[in-house]
Order: C-alpha cells, then sequence, then structure tokens
C-alpha cells in the first residue's frame, strides 16, 4: 500500500528537488541507409527518422502529464555517421542538414551521432567526416557530435588526437560571434559507450538494435537534499542514504522507460542513471559534494567525495532498473553546475583537479571554458591526457573544451539555457607540441588483455 | 487504473467539496481519502479510479491544478505506479 510519507516524499522530490527524467534518447540505427549516392542515402535518412520517431515527443509529453514528472527532453541517437558516409562519400554536410531537417519534423531539440569510431585508426568516411566538423556544427543547431579516439582494448590513436585539437580549436572559431557554441556539440571520448542518452556524446553505436528507447534520469537536487537531513552521520550512513535516492530515481527511470517503449512499439535499452545537473540552483553535484563536508567543490577531499557518491550512486541504481547502461555516474560538467562555476570562479577549483575527478567518476573534463589563444596542441594533450586516464582504468573518459576566441582567464563565456555560462580557466601552456607531432598509437595496456 | 490526488496549501473551506465534485462530474471514482491539518496547513492524499474518467487523464490534472490555483493550494494528479515504484522493491 502507498502511505502518506512516501506521497509527500515523491512529491518534494519532484517539486522542490528538481527531480527530473532529464532525457528520453530514441536511438535509431542508420545502417539500412546505407547507399552509394549520398543524395539517396539523406531521403532515406530523413524518411526513417521521421517514421520511427513521429510521436517521440508527443509521448514524452503524455507520460509527462500522466505520472507527473516532468521530462527536459526529448532526443535521438544515430549510428555513426561516419559510418555511412564509407558507403557514400560524398559531402558530410549534407547528411549534419538531413539531420537537422529530420530533428526539426519531429521536433527533438538534439540528434547525436555526426561521429566517428576511430580508436584504432581511420577507416574510410572517418577523416571526411571529422574534416566536416567545424563547418557542421556552425550551419546547424541541433546536431551533436563525437569522435571516439581510444579504448582499452585499442589503446590511443595518436593522430586522431592531434586532428582533434586542430578541428576544436576551427569549430571555436568558426562559430566565435555565437559563444564558440560549437565545441559545446563536440566531445572527444575514450571508451565510449554505444548506448549513452545524454548530450553532446549521444550516438547509436554498431551492435545495437534497429531502434531502442533509452532513458537518462537525474537528481542532484535529490541526492543534496538526502544527504542534508543527516549532517552527523558517519560516511557509511551518507553512502547508504545516497544509494536509497539513486534507488528511488532510478525506479521513476525504468517506469518513463517502460511506458515510452511499450507506447512507441519499440523495445527498452537502458536507464542511463547519472547525475546530471543543470545551472539552476538546488540542482548541482558540487553542491552534493559540498553537502558531504567540503567548503567548496575543488577542495582536497574532492576526489574521494566523489568517488564515494558516483560508487553509491551506480549501487543504489543498478537494483532500480532491468537494464543499466550508458555513463551511469555522476557528471561534473563545469559550466553546466551552478556550484563548480561558484568554485572555479572563487579559485577552488582547478583543470588539475577536475582531472583527478574524472577518474573517479563517469565522463570526463565537460563545458570546459579555456583560453581563446590555446594552441592546437595543448588542446590535443589534454585529450591524450584524459583518454589515459580512460585507457588504464577501463573507464569512459571524454573531452568536452571550449576555446573562447578573444578572451583570456578572468572573461566568461555564456551560452544560456541548459549549456550554462563558463569561467575561462588556467592550463599550464608549457608546450607538448613535440610529443603531439610524433603522431602513432600509444598502445593498448595490459588490462586489455583481461580474457 | 489509480491515481493519487494529493492537496497541499493553506486550509479553508470547501476543498475537499470542490475536488470530490470535479472527481463525480468526471466519473472518478474516490477510494481513500486521508488528510491531515497541521496548525492552519491542510495536506490531503486521496486514491481515486480514474478507469471511467470522462477526460483524457492529462486534461483531467489541468483541471485539477486549476482548481488548485483558484484557491492558492498545489493539487497534483499522478498515476499511482510512480509511487509504487519508487518506494518498493
Amino acid at each position: 500500500m502507498i502511505n502518506t510519507r512516501d506521497i509527500l516524499e515523491t512529491i518534494g522530490m519532484i517539486q522542490d528537488e528538481h527531480l527530473d527524467i532529464r532525457t528520453i534518447t530514441m536511438g535509431i540505427s542508420l545502417l539500412d541507409c546505407c547507399n552509394s549516392n549520398i543524395d539517396s542515402a539523406c531521403i532515406k535518412i530523413y524518411d526513417k527518422i521521421t517514421r520511427k520517431a513521429e510521436h517521440l515527443v508527443k509521448v514524452g509529453e503524455d507520460i509527462e502529464k500522466e505520472y507527473g514528472i516532468p521530462i527536459i527532453n526529448k532526443r535521438i541517437s544515430v549510428t555513426p555517421i561516419a559510418m555511412i558516409l564509407a558507403a557514400s562519400a560524398g559531402d558530410p554536410v549534407k547528411y549534419a542538414l538531413t539531420l537537422e531537417k529530420a530533428s526539426k519534423a519531429v521536433g527533438v531539440n538534439f540528434i547525436g551521432g555526426y561521429s566517428a569510431l576511430v580508436q584504432k585508426g581511420f577507416a574510410s568516411g572517418d577523416e571526411a567526416l571529422i574534416n566536416s566538423i567545424p563547418e557542421a556544427l556552425s550551419v546547424t543547431d541541433h546536431i551533436c557530435s563525437s569522435v571516439n579516439i581510444g579504448s582499452t582494448k585499442a589503446g590511443i590513436n595518436m593522430d586522431a588526437v592531434a586532428l582533434m585539437g586542430k578541428i576544436i580549436r576551427q569549430s571555436a572559431e568558426m562559430t566565435k560571434d555565437r559563444n564558440c557554441i560549437g565545441p559545446a556539440k563536440l566531445v572527444v571520448f575514450c571508451n565510449a559507450p554505444d548506448d549513452n542518452p545524454f548530450m553532446a556524446g549521444a550516438f547509436h553505436g554498431p551492435g545495437e538494435p534497429d531502434c531502442v528507447i533509452n532513458v537518462g534520469v537525474s537528481g542532484p537536487g535529490v541526492v543534496s537534499s538526502a544527504i542534508a537531513k543527516i549532517p552527523n552521520g558517519n560516511i557509511t550512513d551518507v553512502a547508504d542514504v545516497v544509494k536509497k535516492t539513486a534507488f528511488k530515481i532510478t525506479r521513476i527511470g525504468q517506469l518513463v522507460a517502460t511506458q515510452a517503449s511499450q507506447r512507441l512499439g519499440v523495445p527498452f535499452g537502458i536507464v542511463d542513471l547519472s547525475l546530471a545537473p543543470t545551472p539552476a540552483i538546488g540542482d548541482s553535484v558540487a553542491h552534493i559534494l559540498e553537502e558531504m563536508g567540503l567548503e567548496k567543490c575543488g577542495a582536497h577531499g574532492t576526489t574521494a567525495t566523489l568517488a564515494l557518491l558516483n560508487d553509491a550512486v551506480k549501487k543504489g541504481g543498478t537494483m532500480a532498473s532491468s537494464h543499466v547502461g550508458g555513463l551511469s555516474g555522476a557528471f561534473i560538467p563545469v559550466s553546466e553546475d551552478a556550484g563548480m562555476i561558484d568554485a572555479v570562479r572563487c579559485g577552488s577549483l582547478s583543470i588539475e583537479k577536475l582531472e583527478a575527478m574524472t577518474a573517479v567518476c563517469s565522463v570526463g573534463l565537460d563545458m570546459i571554458v579555456i583560453p581563446g589563444d590555446t594552441p592546437a596542441e595543448i588542446i590535443s594533450a589534454i585529450i591524450a591526457d584524459e583518454a589515459a586516464i580512460g585507457m588504464v582504468n577501463t573507464k569512459t573518459t571524454a573531452v568536452r573544451v571550449i576555446p573562447a576566441i578573444g578572451r583570456e582567464v578572468g572573461d566568461e563565456l555564456n551560452f544560456g539555457g541548459l549549456l550554462g555560462s563558463g569561467p575561462v580557466m588556467k592550463i599550464n601552456t608549457h608546450s607538448p607540441a613535440k610529443f603531439i607531432s610524433r603522431g602513432g598509437r600509444i598502445p593498448a595496456p595490459l588490462q586489455a588483455l583481461k580474457n | 487504473m489509480r491515481s493519487v490526488i494529493t492537496v497541499v496549501g493553506k486550509d479553508m473551506v470547501g476543498i475537499l467539496s470542490k475536488i470530490s465534485t470535479l472527481c463525480a462530474e468526471n466519473g472518478v471514482n474516490v477510494i481513500e481519502v486521508s488528510q491531515s491539518i497541521l496548525q492552519d496547513m491542510f495536506c490531503m492524499i486521496m486514491i481515486v479510479d480514474v478507469s471511467k474518467c470522462s477526460l483524457p487523464f492529462g486534461d483531467f490534472a489541468d483541471r485539477l491544478s486549476t482548481i488548485g490555483n483558484e484557491m492558492n493550494l498545489c493539487v497534483h494528479a499522478m498515476h499511482e505506479d510512480i509511487f509504487n515504484s519508487m518506494h518498493k522493491i
């Protein structure tokens, strides 16, 4: 039987603590749209997406109404476009424009998958796709792009790493009149998951079914409030509270995912039980860490508290869902987290600390604004560092940095909406140019030989 | 299909009456009601059967919200599954 206390707790979580479903993402395979003629392929892609996702937004809104839980975004992820490009050749930006047209037709706010998987090397289509990314991201608003440059099994493709540093710079230059928004839609991964529902790194990996529903939940505010209720609890109690809260949050994700899957006639993929912050007050992962007992996020102790949080979220969430996947953990996107922004502004949080944090949470260096004059090789070296952490620790890491063209440390970039705003962070400007110019591959570590 | 209607706000005359009238007008059967008044804060939880509701659930929930706003109360109607799934293993 439902009891009064549980009901009020749920209502409180939704009304006051920003509990929401962050996204319902429909993953659509475009492999059957491959065609040696690029225009024919584009027509097939547009038709398939508009057919499969025709009711996605409406179903999301219906579920939101019936269950009383906000569903913030409805999105789509597709097969890495480099794979489709391999069959057709031609100008990849045509695919970007097709995806953009399809996203407007069905009403989703982002389509992810303008991507390439190059962890061991470049195959047909990969380099052409990657080189087209800056243009594609500047002529579209709804496309997100990602490139996987390394994995535990394959090692790190340092040629791709060198290239991505340049691509990120170019993308910033091409969108410098729009707050450099290009790189905010571009993620460079190591060990990218095939079923991540969150943007900008979502794509529908090979090996996934033809069409699938993945749900991303969120609720940093709920976790914060739960911990605030035990100010004198010991660390074990804190971990327990986080686990139980993560269970409840994930259960909502599971419920919404099964409903969406039934109503759309599409198989249920996974629930991604990530704590994803927004710039709104009370929706911050940094504040959870501060609630655990740090004066400011970024202080010594941040890595330990984040490790505890990330692990407890996973443990609590796994029991709540039949299939857990995606990134599943705690996100630390700097510009999207009010507490992080604060910590950077007051000098408590540095990029070096963020790098340490990426070793224990589920993403990497995310939504970090760097000085506009940062050379491509330094961006590449930042990517290489993050990839090494991911490769050696068999986890996903990623880099989404935004060079703020024309600005320096002390300035800020404001993207607006869910992408928030970010202070320009200080980075180490000594040059890694010689290292990056060598090219080649960092071999897969011993951990790859798990068989 | 069962739904949970919650009403929270300052106590005043006519809350239960207005909500139950809306339910009755739309074929919604009230199964259980629990309410408490602490000082002058009113909290009511109703479990209702909406399977014969004459409006689509979304519209019914909107009508409830409107009544709530008129009386300065927070009124929510949510499918019972959301509570069942969150609070039971």
